[in-house]
């Protein structure tokens, strides 16, 4: 492996598109679990699927190599964010509405885009289950710039995040702009989403954001290591994931989810063994 | 006379045409501690509302420290502890320091950090509700008075003047609510905190305030606590516009 990752240019892209999403997928789903919207993530994946097909179609159909999929699906992505903070307010006491409504657009604009392309095959199976050799150098440095743009927007408002995400009444007492943190991070998720979906795919994206978590919260102390253990997890996940994938010839998007299921697994058993070990030992 | 820290002069408030507020005139001195009482529905809530800012006064005028609240800029010279600090997420994975921090959040300001003195700020917040050794812990791993001192340790770390606590014993057992004044009567003593204190419990009040407030919809009774203990439960049922039971705590 090591020579072919040194020989393909296509590994070390992969590899290193890897390891930055595996970092700000789950930084950012911490964030995304704590304010209760794992599905959101889910929702804007399917608009980016749309955006994808939209870039697909263009390029088959009229030959414009400027839109590529990758830069059509991160647009349908963010506009795709904002209409669901938009439906957010607009359904105050149904905030979940949202979901289905933009999830449903996506996937609905998705089939409109495909068949007006009459079919897209392989192209499409890599951007719904993930690939290890579909992402181009131009395509690391987006991933790049964006990582960078996450972590740099990430520290500058970490405090008011958390703050809006642990009680978003004392946030605004405080005197924080809700509406426009909110607005920030939903972009952000857009952003990130769009980002991973060359490496894990449209239909899995949101595991990477999630499942990771799910792990730490069980085991975190406090948020600052519940991030630090997400991504630890996150990282885990992509790396054994894309090595069992390229190896057995299978989607990493399949294998990187297996994996931090597996690692989520494990975190919950050990973590009832030890609690099952200290209250042993209390009562001794 | 030193002037009144806040003062509200004719204030009227409506939801949509539904008087809310109507002609509140009340002042809180400063150093005082005083109990705001009143039926439910009767603008307990709102009146909060108008003194934190959140909501405009229709008519009327409301100052802080002297100042005409429209210009106010000093929010982080207000504390505020809420009732919904009781239903926040339980599972939130936050530990106790963490929470505190951001009662600084407003006061350091966006694109800063917290330096060495606002870290020794939030654990002396910590120190001063007694719940040091539970500085490294999970919220979520405390029980309801515990998380509640922890709520108050977050609005003192601003070093606020004005403290403003909206019922905040709900679901709190009596022995810890006990404490809770205890730890109330130390803030206005020693620290010189004034405090607002909003409570259905009217005998507990009687017991702690220095000053009462009674509101519905206009104030109906605004002195000190011993005038208003000389108060017969008929001219109390009479603001409350039914029956009353008040309830004295005997210490």
């Amino acid at each position: 492996m090591l020579t072919q990752f040194f020989t393909y240019e296509f590994l070390q892209n992969t590899f290193y598109t890897g390891l930055l999403i595996g970092f700000i997928a789950p930084l950012l789903g911490t964030f995304v679990v704590v304010r209760r919207l794992s599905l959101i993530a889910d929702a804007l994946s399917h608009v980016t699927l749309g955006g994808i097909a939209f870039g697909l179609l263009m390029e088959k159909k009229y030959g414009l190599a400027f839109i590529t999929p990758f830069y059509s699906g991160m647009v349908f992505s963010v506009i795709g964010s904002m209409f669901v903070e938009r439906l957010r307010s607009v359904y105050k006491a149904y905030q979940e509405l949202a979901i289905p409504i933009i999830l449903s657009g996506g996937v609905g604009l998705s089939v409109i885009f495909i068949s007006l392309a009459d079919g897209f095959n392989t192209d499409l199976y890599s951007y719904l289950f993930g690939s290890v050799s579909a992402v181009s150098r131009n395509d690391l440095w987006s991933i790049l710039t964006i990582t960078v743009i996450v972590l740099v927007v990430l520290l500058l408002f970490y405090k008011e995040l958390f703050m809006l995400s642990f009680d978003e009444e004392h946030a605004i007492v405080s005197g924080i702009h809700a509406k426009r943190i909110h607005f920030l991070f939903i972009v952000l998720t857009a952003l990130v989403i769009s980002a991973s979906i060359r490496i894990v795919g449209v239909l899995l994206v949101s595991a990477l954001m999630t499942l990771p978590v799910a792990a730490s919260i069980r085991i975190a102390k406090g948020f600052k290591q519940t991030i630090l253990f997400s991504v630890i997890f996150g990282e885990l996940s992509v790396i054994i994931g894309l090595i069992t994938g390229y190896y057995f010839e299978i989607p990493p998007g399949g294998t990187i989810v297996m994996t931090s299921i597996f690692i989520l697994l494990a975190t919950i058993s050990l973590k009832k063994g030890w609690d099952h070990f200290t209250r042993r030992k209390a009562i001794i | 006379m030193t002037k009144p820290l806040v003062s509200m002069e004719n204030v009227s408030f409506a939801y949509d045409n539904k008087h809310a507020l109507k002609d509140i005139n009340l002042q809180i001195p400063t150093g005082a501690f005083l109990g705001l009482v009143g039926p439910n529905g009767g603008g307990k809530t709102t009146l909060i509302k108008l003194l934190l800012g959140l909501e405009k006064p229709q008519q009327g005028t409301i100052k802080i420290f002297d100042k005409n609240i429209k210009d106010f800029k000093q929010w982080n010279k207000i504390g505020f502890v809420s009732q919904k600090a009781n239903s926040f997420n339980r599972g939130f994975p936050a530990t106790v320091k963490e929470v505190v921090s951001t009662g600084l959040a407003a006061k350091v300001g966006y694109f800063h950090f917290f330096t060495k003195q606002h870290k020794q700020k939030i654990e002396n917040a910590i120190e001063m509700v007694g719940m040091k050794d539970y500085i490294n812990r999970n919220i979520g791993d405390l029980s309801g008075g515990q998380q509640q001192r922890i709520f108050i340790a977050r609005s003192l770390v601003s070093d606020p003047s004005l403290l403003i606590l909206d019922e905040p014993t709900v679901g709190i057992d009596t022995e810890n609510v006990q404490k809770f004044y205890g730890l109330l009567h130390r803030l206005n003593e020693e620290n010189n905190i004034t405090l607002l204190l909003v409570s259905h419990d009217i005998g507990t009040m009687t017991n702690h305030a220095n000053g009462i407030a009674c509101l519905n919809k206009s104030l109906h009774f605004h002195g000190d606590t011993s005038a208003f203990s000389n108060l017969t439960e008929k001219e109390l049922s009479k603001f409350y516009g039914h029956d009353l039971n008040v309830v004295t705590h005997q210490h």
